[in-house]
Parts: structure tokens; sequence; C-alpha cells
């Protein structure tokens, strides 16, 4: 039989290791899976792994990857700085909507006038939105000593009904013919979110991902905020001796994932999604947590991870086109490959060795 | 205009998946898991009660089969987190998101079906009703009274000490994940098979997560899930009623009802655990913490 | 006199150590056998395998001559061992009587085990409501528990881990005294210290152990605590030197603190001291009596109202560990591991902790890690720490040199005060006398050192003066020179009533 023997500090190796060998085995597992529903499993793993890179249609799946990949990068960037810290915001789905609403609000208040300000009035406004967001259950917690892991997640619900509300209600477009959801931000000049570079899919949203993943980077690795961060995650009795105040660090990590995560949906709700509709909210905010994840929490795996998770999107959507695969195929992966990375994230914290 | 009979018996259907999959939750924290999984083996066990009940015709094997599906999702989780040390957070979310994707999924060719008519009991109500009011006092009575509860509860509170004494914390703590994950399969099949009678993507929309919540404000107490499940389900009902009313409020924003109430009550809750004078709170010792025995 | 138990040369080896290697002894029916050694010697894996919780690699052990090797603890007890462990193996929110349910094989009903606690807890001396939750009760009652739990089981063998370490002079006293009831009636006692008069005064024989092996069984009362000594720690031991030291002004002064009442941990009421330069302050106390909010008061991590807390005329009361640390006062807490130090950070990252500002490894909120390396270098240097290099993990340091680098970090801060809790628990012997003899150099330099320890040996050893710490209350400080035990243990609380066991053996 086999033994665990805990590891003092986890090696780069493994770290590295862990990642690829999960999305392998998830490649393994889904191709098994599709196997025993009756597809070819060689055809389904290549439409989906390989085909949107350099497919016959990769002229029009490529871009597509920084569309997807931008909002899940820039979430995933908030909630690792909580994750680290052990704080679990995992209602970063309720920040987004609410952000795309407020950011939505401010272009739809403005219609039809045309300015400069409106495009980042609307920014300011999708943070400010997710960041409330987001702060509700840092003070619930700081106050009332209320789980944030639930009371973040019950307001994705509230703010999945509120964006209902809003497409029927106080958004619902006066020219739209009595259809549900708001005007369409990508025929609004002012305020869309356009594509930079033509058919490269980078929009402002892309931009900001890409900031994030600096500004944590430096954060995590230069600044003594970082440090508190971590320590406060491996150790929360070292870190109040260190000097870190519990209640701040809760605020700042759910506040400042919140603004990430509603600045998200602002530049979705502006470029890619163009309108409040019912169902705006489309998962990024979950799938965000299995990049972070997938990525070690590292600014450098979320990127890969992001940009991983988006090909996944746009696999599972091209093999529901090309081979007739079930659309929830790609949730069925992620869940598998967050399982598998969490199994094989043992070998990083343990050493494996033979009973004698 | 509205009946309190018929107003309570609607109140006890609403509150019967949460009160299944809550008292299942309640005796898996009481052993020192965390599983946040709940949402997903409620919706699987949703699925597989509702197909099973579909294909058989009878509604008895549904909940059957939900209770091997729920226990057989919760079984991912355990084998992660009791053999791999997985991370329980983590990995609880997991399973909900996995349980989410593999319903949706299989689910397809079950949408637009209708279920099986369920068997009525003494007084109208089902027998699933009936059998979750009587899992109050058994899991109490498991709990404070039997041998086996005790030392559940002692692996919960302490599994280091557990440990020392000789018990065997991992194989407790997977029997309680189990029945945690066959209780939730139940409160899903509730909602598939007896409430809204057919099978839709999603279905149990946060009622997992609900019940999480509910074992947090029973204080680990399953007369405290009682209450908290039929709160909740008063509230539900309420709702429901207002809509039907034709109140002046959206529909949209009633229906956010039960999830600013479970945010109420947590927040009431934890207030009181934080301020109030009861001790130190019936929180299990060891919840959500990784047991390694170095040996 | 008949051997109850007997082991013959057994050996357990984990990845890296030979924690055990041929440990033959035998413990005769009514005898307290002592088995004696320091930290690391591996007097609790000997101990695990004989209550079945860690199976022996080599040899084989006896019980009443039959051969003895269980599975489980649970096959331990059912052939007569019992165990009284030193961190207490109960569940806080569990009652008296299901906890002592869960250290039995076939536990009676709840009313018939409920008398027997009662009659058991009346014969010995030790009372005990059998409804009270563990949570409720102190220290020495929490131990009555662990030990009724026992002797329902009329054990053969008994195992006490190290159980005076919670208790002070005149509880452990009372202990004896019930100990002693039991050998008298056959049972044989197996008693694991490292308290060498204790062992002198009460034990029939002791094994003693050194890196794994036996270095011999003597008569304890033959030998000197000296002589003891230098057999568990294989050397003659170092004295330290306390010259050099002249108290001067008052450098820190602590005026009616209190802290609110909290749900968990103890609260602190109405504590003032004062701490001159150049003195050390030794505050003794048994674990669990305010040790480590009194600590934290002082540290920072709780604040407290104006004017409690006063370090060179400057009011530190309401500033967290940060500006207090700017200010001149540092802290060690007891646990090295997640609270003095993050195991799964680097030493160099572990100077982060508390020497960021002070050695100006942190500007303006940037880390500066050649800074923060060099430091961690300089401690590893100055204060002899085995480690391979500043990179090693603090969780893979052993105790005593990790605990070396945390007094170190601090003490190479340059503090004007000083405030250590438990500075040497759980270290070895040598690490030990490194760490005193630093604590008396920082105060022969001038500064003021706060000792909180519940070794009364090292208080003797190194503090001027001497106050007790005692249900979160500070008694006046004695000076400690002709200070004895006796005295300290009243000033302890005595024995918290308890009652001397009233039995015809």
């Amino acid at each position: 039989m086999f033994r665990l023997e805990p590891r003092a500090s986890a090696p780069l190796l493994w770290q590295v290791a862990t990642p690829v060998m999960a999305v392998i085995a998830t490649m393994i597992t889904g191709g098994l899976l599709f196997a025993a529903l009756g597809f070819d499993p060689v055809a389904s793993i290549r439409t989906i792994f390989w085909d949107p890179l350099f497919g016959p249609a990769s002229g029009y799946s490529r871009p597509q990857l920084l569309v997807k990949a931008g909002p899940l990068i820039l979430i995933a960037s908030g909630l690792a700085l909580g994750f680290r810290a052990g704080i679990w915001n995992i209602g970063a789905e309720g920040q987004y909507i609410i952000g795309a609403i407020c950011g939505a609000a401010v272009a739809l208040a403005a219609y039809p006038h045309e300015a400069f300000w409106i495009f980042p009035a609307m920014i300011v406004a999708g943070a400010v939105g997710g960041w409330a967001w987001g702060m509700i259950p840092a003070l619930l917690r700081n106050w009332f000593g209320a789980s944030e892991i639930l009371v973040s997640l019950m307001l994705v619900y509230v703010a999945q009904k509120i964006a209902a509300w809003m497409a029927f209600g106080p958004m619902k477009n006066p020219e739209g013919f009595n259809f549900p959801g708001s005007r369409n931000l990508q025929q609004y000049p002012a305020a869309s979110n356009p594509e930079l570079i033509a058919n490269t899919g980078l929009h402002w949203g892309g931009i900001a991902a890409l900031v994030a993943l600096v500004v944590t980077w430096f954060v995590m690795s230069r600044h003594i905020l970082g440090f508190r961060i971590r320590t406060a995650g491996a150790a929360p009795r070292a870190a109040r001796f260190a000097g870190v105040r519990p209640e701040r660090l809760v605020a700042l990590c759910l506040g400042l994932s919140g603004a990430l995560a509603g600045l998200a949906g602002l530049f979705e709700v502006a470029g890619p999604a163009g309108q409040i509709t019912e169902s705006f909210g489309s998962g990024y905010g979950f799938t965000a947590i299995i990049v972070a994840f997938l990525g070690r929490l590292h600014p450098l795996g979320i990127l890969l991870a992001g940009l991983l998770m988006a090909l996944t999107y746009i696999g599972g959507e091209l093999a529901q086109m090309m081979l007739n695969l079930p659309a929830s195929t790609v949730q069925v992966f992620q869940g598998m490959l967050l399982f598998f990375l969490l199994g094989f994230d043992i070998l990083t914290r343990y050493r494996i060795r033979r009973r004698a | 205009m509205i009946d309190p009979i018929a107003v309570f018996v609607l109140l006890l259907g609403a509150a019967t998946p949460i009160l299944f999959a809550a008292l299942g939750e309640l005796v898996v924290e009481r052993a020192g898991v965390l599983n946040l999984g709940v949402e997903g083996m409620m919706i699987g066990g949703a699925l597989a009660g509702f197909a099973s009940a579909h294909a058989t015709g009878s509604p008895a094997l549904g909940f059957v089969a939900a209770a091997i599906a729920g226990a057989a999702l919760s079984m991912i989780f355990a084998a992660l987190t009791q053999f791999l040390l997985s991370n329980q957070v983590a990995t609880g979310l997991a399973l909900t998101l996995f349980g989410l994707g593999l319903t949706a999924m299989f689910g397809k060719p079950f949408e637009g079906v209708k279920a099986p008519s369920m068997m009525a009991g003494p007084f109208g109500l089902n027998l699933m009703i009936w059998l979750g009011l009587l899992a109050v006092p058994a899991v109490w009575w498991f709990l404070m009274r039997s041998r086996a509860g005790l030392i559940l509860r002692a692996v919960g509170e302490n599994h280091d000490a557990a440990h020392g004494l000789g018990y065997p914390v991992r194989k407790v703590r997977i029997a309680a994940i189990a029945f945690g994950g066959a209780m939730a399969g139940l409160g899903g099949a509730y909602i598939s098979i007896a409430t809204v009678l057919q099978w839709t993507e999603g279905m149990t929309a946060g009622a997992g997560w609900i019940a999480l919540a509910i074992v947090v404000f029973a204080q680990w107490n399953p007369w405290g899930v009682l209450a908290g499940a039929w709160l909740f389900g008063g509230v539900t009902v309420l709702q429901l009623r207002l809509q039907a009313a034709g109140v002046a409020v959206p529909v949209q924003l009633l229906s956010m009802a039960p999830y600013l109430a479970t945010i109420i009550v947590l927040v009431a809750i934890s207030a009181r655990q934080k301020f109030g004078r009861s001790g130190a709170g019936s929180t299990p010792g060891s919840l959500g913490q990784p047991f390694h025995a170095l040996r | 006199m008949s051997d109850v138990f007997r082991a013959e040369g057994l050996g357990k080896t984990y990845p890296g150590v030979r924690a055990n290697d041929d440990i033959s002894f035998s413990v005769g029916a009514g005898e307290i056998h002592a088995l004696l050694g320091e930290n690391g010697a591996g007097k609790s894996t000997l101990v695990k395998m004989i209550y079945g919780l860690v199976r022996p690699d080599e040899g084989h052990m006896q019980l009443s001559g039959t051969p003895h090797a269980p599975a489980d603890p649970r096959a331990a007890r059912a052939s007569g061992v019992a165990m009284v462990f030193q961190h207490f193996s109960l569940f806080d929110a569990l009652t008296v009587a299901e906890n002592i349910a869960l250290g039995m094989e076939n536990p009676p009903p709840r009313a018939e085990l409920s008398r027997r606690i009662a009659e058991l807890s009346q014969a010995y001396g030790l009372p005990l409501n059998p409804a009270r939750r563990i949570a409720s009760l102190s220290a020495g009652e929490r131990q009555r528990v662990e030990i009724l739990r026992c002797l329902l089981q009329n054990p053969r063998l008994l195992i006490m881990d190290e159980p005076t370490s919670v208790l002070t002079p005149q509880e452990a006293e009372i202990l004896f005294a019930t100990l002693r009831q039991l050998a008298a009636a056959g049972t044989a006692i197996l008693y694991i210290s490292h308290k060498l008069e204790e062992i002198r005064t009460h034990c029939d024989r002791a094994t003693i152990l050194r890196h794994g092996k036996v270095v011999g069984t003597v008569d304890p009362r033959a030998h000197s605590a000296r002589e003891l000594a230098a057999m568990m720690v294989g050397a003659e031991m170092k004295l330290v030197d306390r010259s050099g030291r002249k108290p001067g002004d008052v450098v820190l002064d602590v005026k009616a603190l209190s802290t609110p009442a909290a749900t968990e941990g103890v609260t602190l009421k109405n504590i003032s001291l004062t701490l001159r330069t150049g003195e050390i302050l030794g505050i003794g106390g048994v674990a669990g009596n305010g040790q480590d909010e009194l600590l934290a008061a002082l540290s920072g991590e709780i604040t407290t109202p104006h004017g409690t807390v006063t370090l060179s005329s400057a009011d530190l009361s309401a500033l967290g560990p940060d500006p207090r640390r700017a200010a001149g006062l540092l802290s060690a807490p007891e646990d090295r591991l997640g609270h003095a130090a993050v195991p799964q950070f680097s030493l160099t990252e572990n100077t982060l902790l508390t020497a960021g500002g002070r050695q100006d490894i942190v500007k303006r909120g940037l880390i500066d890690h050649n800074a923060a390396r060099a430091f961690a270098e300089s401690i590893i240097k100055a204060f002899d720490v085995r480690t391979p290099g500043p990179g090693t993990a603090a969780g893979a340091l052993s105790g005593g040199n990790l605990q070396k680098f945390v007094i170190g970090r601090e003490v190479l801060g340059g503090p004007k005060v000083l405030v250590v809790n438990q500075p040497t628990w759980g270290v070895d012997a040598g690490a030990a006398a490194a760490i005193r003899q630093a604590l008396l150099d920082l105060a022969a330099k001038g500064a003021g050192v706060i000792v909180i320890s519940q070794d009364l040996d090292e208080l003797l050893e190194l503090s001027d003066r001497f106050c007790a710490l005692n249900e979160g209350r500070l008694s006046p400080p004695r000076p400690t020179e002709g200070l004895t035990i006796d005295e300290i243990g009243l000033m302890l609380g005595g024995a918290h009533g308890m009652e001397v066991g009233h039995v015809p053996a």
C-alpha cells in the first residue's frame, strides 16, 4: 500500500505539471464519455481542443478565443486574490450581472446623446456596481460573521432576478416591439465596446484583463499587500500577528473581485452581448472559479487557464454544430477538469511513498 | 380567501426538498465535513429520479434511483476529500458545477415529458412529505441517542482525538457523506417528481445552497432544520400567493424572496452566534478540516 | 514483583528517522515506572506502539505474559492498556458522560454509566458532574475525565503522557496520591515526563531514552537530578550566564489592562505590571490561564483602552502590531507553526512577518527580497539555525531550530521590550540553553524582557521577578531569589479545589 507524507513546500515542478495532467486526464475521460454516448471520441476531442484554433473554421473561431477569455481572466484574477487569502467569493456571477446592469443604466440614461465621457462613465458604473454587490457579503461577514460563501451565492440568484426584471421592466427597449431586453448598445456608438483590431476579438475587456493580470502579479510578488494576502490564507493567526486586519482584507478582496467581475459584465454588455436580457449571466462567474484554480491562483497560470477554458467554450459550440454533441458538454468538461485538478493536487502537497 | 390548511399543505410541499437535503447535510457536517455540492447532488437526484419514475411508471422507484444517484455523486466528493485530501470548499463547488453540467447533458431527452402521478398518503399528503417529517426525529435520535451517532459527533468534533481512541474517522465520514448524498438526491427528486412534475435544466434553482444555509440557521440541530425548512416553505408559498393575487410588484422581484429570506436568516443567526452569550456555539469542531493520520 | 508489561527489541523507522531502536524494558505490577527523555527521544513513538496507534517494525511486546500486538487502540484497550494523553483527547462539545462512553468498548446505559462515574469519582476524590460539557471544565477537571475514563476499564497498564504539564504543583501532588492508590491495587503505571524532580520523588524505576535508544533503567531516587539530566541529554548541561544585568528605568508600564468577555479563550482581568530596562520578568501559570491573551494584548493583536499599555511614555494601547513594533515592542508567540511563523513559507519570507519595517526590508509597501534573504541569513548565522538555507520552508525545520529562528528574528530586531511566550517549549536541551542565553544577553544589553512560561525551572533560572497568571489575573510580582516551588504553587492558584483521595486501598 501507499502512504502520504506531507511536504513542507510545494515543488514548482508539480505545481506546473498537475494542471497539465488534469487537462490530459479530462480529455481521456471525456473521450470515453463520448464513446459511451456513441460519438467518435477522437473526432470529438479534436473538434473541441484543436479545430477552433487550426481547423477549417478557425478563421471564425480564433477571434472568439479572446472574446471568451477576456471576461474569464478578468474575473479570475480578482477571485484568485481572495482565494489565496481564504476568502471565498463564489458569487462573481452576480457581481458580473450587476456590473453590466449598472454600466448599461448609464448608457441607457444617456441615450441617444453622443459624448466622449459616456463609455468611461459606464466603466466606472460597472466597476462600482460589481464592487457594491461584492461588498454586501463582505460587510455581512465583517459585521455579523455570516458566511461569505452562502451570501455571495444567494446574491447570484437575486442578481439574475434583477436582470430579468430589468429586461421585462425598467430597461425594456421602447422600440423593441415589446420583446424583453434592453436597447442594443452595439448600435449606440458612444456606449459600445467594439473590437479594437479587426478579426482579433480584442475589445477593451481584453485590455482590462491584461492590466488586471499585470497588477495582480505585481501585488502578489512584490508588494507587502500580496504577502499579507498569502499569509492570511496560509496561517490566519500569523497574519494577525503580522498586523493584518482580517476585516479589511475581507472587504478588499470581495470588493476588488466584485469590481473586476462588474467590469467584465460591463464590457460584455457593451460589446459581445450588446444588451441586458433575462438570461444575461452566462456562467462566466462560475467558470472563472475553475480558471482561478486551474491557473493555480497565479497570474500567468490564469492567463493560460483562461485561454484554455475559452477554447472549450468555442470547441463545445463547434462540436454542437459539427457533431451534434449536447451543448452542456463544456460544463461537464469543466467540472471534470476541476475534479482532476483537485485530485492530482495531492502530488504537490504530499510525497507518496510505498509502505514498507 | 386563503384557506390556512391549504396554505400549510403547500408549505409542507415547498419545504420537503430543503428538509431532505438539509437533514443530510446536517449529518455530513456533524461528522466534520463541509460538502458544498448539495446543489449538484440534488439536481442529479432530480434527473435520475424523474427518468426512473418516467421509465418505470413508479414514483417510488424514482426516489430509490434518486437516492442512489445522489449517493453516487457524493462518492466523487468523498474520494477526493477523504483519500486525496482535497480542499472541501473547492471540491464541493466542483461537484455542484459537475452535477449541473452532467444533468444538462443527459436530461435533454426528458424535457417536456410528464411525471407519473404521486401516491397520496394519510391526510392527502404524499408519502415523501411524511417520510421527511419522520426523518427529523430519526436523525435526532440517531445523533443524540445512539452509539453510532455519538461516534459520528466525536469524529466531527475532534478528529484527532477520535482517531487517538481508535475510531475510523475516514470510514465514518464516507458513510456520512453517502447519507448526505442520498438525502440530497431524494430532495432533488421531490422537486422533479412531486412539485414541478417535469424535468427542466437547472430546476433546483439554488435549493441546495438554501439547504446549506438552513443547516447553519439550525445550529446543526435537526429540529432547527425543520423550522428553517418551514420558514423557507412559508416564504415560497407566500410569494407564489402574492404573485397569483396580482400584487403590484414585478414577478421577478417577488421571486427573489426565498433568496433574500435565506440571507436575512443567515445574518440573524450569525449575529446571534457572534454577539450572543450562548457560548462557543455549536459548530462542529473539525468542520471543513482535512484529516490525515500521520502513521 | 511480576511483570505486567514487557518490551523486547522494539524498533520503528520513519523516513529519515530511526524513532525507536532495540527498546527493551518492563513494568511490574504496582509499579510507577518513569519513561524519561528529551523531546524527540522517541517516547511518544514508543507509547503509540503500546497503545496500538503505531505498529513496531521489529521486536515484540508482552502483557501479563501473553503477546501484545494491538491492531488499533480499541484492541489495546480491550487487552487492558489505558492511556491519558498529553494533549487531551476529549471532545469539547460533548458531555463528561459521553466522553467517557467513547473511551469504553461496551458502555453501560446512560443512567448506569452516570452512577458508576459518580461512584468512582468519589472513591478517588475526583469530583465530576457527568452531565457537564467538557468546554466548561478547567484543565485539571479535564484530566480527571481522562483518568476516570481509564479507571472505568480496570486497566492493567495505565500510561500517563506528561500529565502534570497542565497542573499546579499542588494539583500534581493530588494526582500522585491517586496514582499511588492505583498502584497499590496492582495496576502498572508507565509515567512519561521530563520533569526530573517529580520523577525522583514519585517513581519506583525510570527508563531513560536518548535518540530512540534505551540508555538505562535506574532507580531515580539513587541519582541526582543532575545525573539524570546528563543521562537524558548525553552531556553535562551548560549553565546559563546571568551576569551583567542592571535594572534601570521603567520601560513598559501596563495599567489595569482588561479584555472584554469573549466566548472563546480567557478574559484578562485588571492586569498591571511594570518592566524596567535590563530586567527579566517571569510570568508563570498553568496552561490556559490567559498566557496567549496576555501576549496578544502586548503584541497588539488585541487592542485595549487608552492608557493601559505604555512604552517609554508613549501610549500604545490602541495601536496594532505594526506600529508597536516600530515603537520597539516586539514579541514571539508560543505556537511556532502558524502563529510566530508560517510553516509553508521559506525562512526568508518569514522574516517579513515582523521584521519588514525594522530591518528596512519593506519600503513604501515594496518588498526588497534581497534584504529579506540577507536578514534571514544573518539570523541563521547568529543563532546557529541548522538548515540548508534561507529558502527552506519553516515547517521543514526541527522545533528547536525554528524556535531559534523565531527568537533570533525578534532579538536581532533590537527591541526595547521583548515579550516571549513558552520560548523553549518542545525544544531540545541544546537549543533551549541557547535561547535562554540569548534572552539573558538581550536583557544585559538593556532591553526589558517578559518571559511567559509554564516551565517553573526556566522562570526561576531566568527572571529577576516572578508573577503568576491565574484565570486571567496577574499576581503582584515577587523577587525570584528565595522563592520556593511550594510558594509558587500557591501563587498559581493552589489545587483549584481538588481534594485528596480518601478511600482505603
